[in-house]
């Protein structure tokens, strides 16, 4: 077969820029590779001598996409570092701040990101031409999610009020009456995107994935519970880096993991659900019935029904949390510094997000580990690749090009938080 | 007549200044019915070529190979607008300016010799001409839509430069500093945000950049009477917006 270099020069919706790189030998893929270019940014070394109480701003600053989860994990490291007990209402209006990230960031990556591919448009604002409702849909129910960021966060993107111990301010709870209707409004319309993106057509394509996520807590998992996999792994946080170990490769500016001793493994809505699907409400279980899911997945197309129902749930969460919420005599527990080391692993819409921080007597940050989901993922997003890529040799390399692509979005990966950008270039020998 | 173009660069950031785009969902349909978006990757594959008639650029410089594609940037757009404080100030990955960029390399990653960079982030005006600055980490949406809206209509955009205080007392928030329940930049960071911090009990932290004129000296006394110490002055200038002149040369009167 004649030999035929295929480049596009990006890989678009996704967060953050890298390559992918086919090499094809007649019928035979020879190598899928992604090539992380994004530049880096070294978080971690200039964590070093900066206060406890800065980590939190600071690390929202790795993603404009998730930064409440770089907060939570910041936050909650901090706080088993010095061993401070967060109240009840704060551990709910934490739990409040993540819906609105996932609500935001999952609409995002259904909307704008990932449903261009299943309805073949170069993306939303070309889909709002033929599309307008669908588009104006996710448009309303991700304002939702930005609604309660922007009240008990400050704003969307960089949150302000979150700080270690709990908030700076608690809102009112008539600040809080005030998003029902609109909340209430985006939980109808969920409902329909779920029934929207199950009829998308998905390819018989599954994967005997280690699948790892937060779960045991009694509750579908944000900010709290042990590292689970469906494997049989079951440690607390503060065992994970004697479970998983980054390494890096050449051709990125990302380190990729990998868990030790074994391979790769896949955080995510996959795991999520597989692991958790029985502690989603009623109406999140009927929906993703009614959607074709059974109690776990593991077709990685199918991503994006569980997004659906993940949004439905984080909704009527955000609903339950606003009706019961009570404003706390203390937005937050004083935290004094003292030298230690601390853990925590949350739940980021993309997947679980690692914060290792050790702590001198004055509260200076020693030494700062940060584990984004996306590097957790990038072996599991090649071995996809490798796996799913052979099946579609036969077709044009237009196509291929754009399944491969779409195997990509199907994890939502953030290059900028794992290092920005992907470029294709697929190679026929 | 056809519709004047849009393009979104990025170069190292978060990508949460070109969120601020997709996030305007009042918005962002009348924004796309009145330009052809033309380059933004993070929203769509479709490409028009250039030239742009206005680029917006998010990030900082801190590889050679960036440098020489904003030149190329530049050359294809007619006006090239920064958006945030890292396309405008170095961000906070120019704290790396400060210490030897081969500490932090060999504190990140296994290999370094893997890792191309260059030993500073140097903002976007450092390398070509830049029509517009949009401050802020991350960027207000509302300002975003000003500057598009004044540029596609060829007018001056409104934005003020004063301080945060202005719109702390637009809001009708007590003064924090003045209550003496929180060490606060306000006085000399640029307007723009709505002066959040302040409104939520905590004092700003300087994330939209230095207002115009600012005097951090005459601040001085005020943090530290607030408790901030040396180190905590130095480090407060050093954040966000590190590089930006009048923050530089205060963060350099102190430190532990």
């Amino acid at each position: 077969m004649a030999r035929r270099t295929i480049k596009v020069d990006v890989l678009a919706r996704v967060e953050g820029e890298g390559a992918l790189r086919l090499v094809i030998d007649g019928n035979t893929l020879r190598e899928a590779e992604l090539q992380i270019f994004e530049p880096p940014r070294f978080f971690e070394a200039f964590l070093r001598g900066r206060s406890f109480m800065e980590a939190p701003d600071i690390t929202a600053r790795i993603c404009g996409i998730c930064p409440v989860a770089y907060q939570m994990s910041a936050v909650h490291a901090m706080e088993d570092a010095l061993g401070i007990a967060i109240s009840p209402p704060v551990r709910e209006l934490r739990r409040l701040l993540y819906c609105g990230e996932w609500i935001e960031s999952h609409v995002l990556h259904m909307y704008m990101l990932h449903a261009p591919d299943f309805l073949g448009y170069d993306g939303a604002v070309e889909m709002a031409k033929d599309h307008p409702d669908i588009v104006r849909t996710g448009l309303t129910i991700k304002k939702s999610g930005n609604e309660i960021l922007r009240l008990l966060g400050g704003r969307e993107i960089h949150p302000v009020n979150v700080r270690v111990g709990g908030f700076y301010r608690a809102p009112t709870k008539r600040e809080f009456s005030a998003l029902r209707d609109d909340l209430q409004r985006a939980l109808d319309a969920s409902l329909g995107t779920v029934r929207l993106v199950a009829g998308f057509e998905f390819p018989d394509c599954e994967r005997d994935y280690e699948l790892v996520s937060l779960g045991g807590a009694g509750e579908y998992p944000l900010n709290a519970g042990h590292v689970l996999s469906n494997k049989g792994l079951d440690i607390a946080p503060q065992e994970y880096d004697a479970h998983f170990e980054e390494y890096h490769v050449k051709r990125s500016n990302a380190l990729h993991s990998r868990h030790t001793g074994g391979g790769a493994y896949l955080t995510g809505p996959l795991a999520r659900y597989s692991l958790n699907s029985a502690l989603l409400s009623p109406l999140a279980q009927q929906a993703a019935r009614e959607a074709g899911l059974g109690p776990t997945c593991n077709n990685p197309f199918r991503s994006i029904v569980i997004r659906a129902v993940e949004v439905v749930y984080a909704l009527e969460e955000a609903l339950r949390i606003i009706d019961a919420y009570e404003p706390p005599d203390h937005p937050f527990t004083p935290a004094e510094p003292r030298a230690g080391i601390g853990y925590a692993c949350t739940e980021a819409p993309r997947g679980m997000l690692y914060h290792r921080y050790q702590l001198d007597h004055d509260g200076s940050i020693l030494d700062a580990k940060i584990v984004p989901p996306t590097s957790q993922n990038l072996p599991s997003i090649e071995d996809d690749l490798k796996t799913f890529a052979p099946l579609w040799l036969d077709q044009s390399d237009d196509r291929l090009r754009h399944r491969c692509e779409q195997a990509i979005r199907n994890h939502d990966p953030c290059i900028s938080c794992a290092t920005h950008f992907l470029k294709l270039d697929v190679q026929r020998i | 007549m056809s519709k004047p173009k849009l393009a979104v660069w990025k170069f190292a950031s978060c990508d949460g200044c070109q969120l601020s785009l997709l996030d305007c969902e009042d918005e962002l349909l009348a924004v796309a019915g009145a330009v052809d978006i033309a380059y933004f990757p993070e929203a769509t594959r479709g490409v028009l070529r250039g030239p742009y008639d206005v680029s917006l650029v998010e990030g900082s410089v801190t590889t050679l190979h960036d440098a020489e594609r904003l030149k190329d940037v530049r050359k294809r757009s007619r006006f090239l607008i920064t958006i945030g404080a890292c396309a405008t100030a170095g961000g906070i990955q120019a704290l790396r300016n400060f210490k030897d960029v081969r500490d932090f390399t060999n504190i990140v990653y296994a290999r370094p010799d893997y890792i191309e960079t260059l030993a500073t982030s140097t903002p976007i005006s450092a390398h070509v001409t830049v029509d517009y600055e949009l401050r802020g980490c991350p960027i207000d949406k509302g300002q975003l839509l000003e500057v598009l809206t004044a540029y596609l209509n060829h007018r001056r955009p409104h934005i003020p430069s004063h301080s945060v205080c202005m719109e702390c007392k637009a809001r009708g928030t007590v003064c924090v500093l003045v209550r003496g329940t929180a060490a606060c930049l306000g006085p000399v960071t640029h307007a723009g945000c709505g002066a959040i911090c302040p409104a939520y009990n905590r004092g700003c932290y300087g994330c939209f950049g230095p207002k115009e004129t600012p005097n951090a000296v005459s601040l001085r006394t005020a943090l530290q009477a607030a408790g901030m110490d040396e180190g905590a002055l130095q480090r407060v200038y050093r954040t966000f917006n590190a590089t930006a002149e009048s923050f530089l040369k205060e963060s350099n009167s102190h430190g532990a």
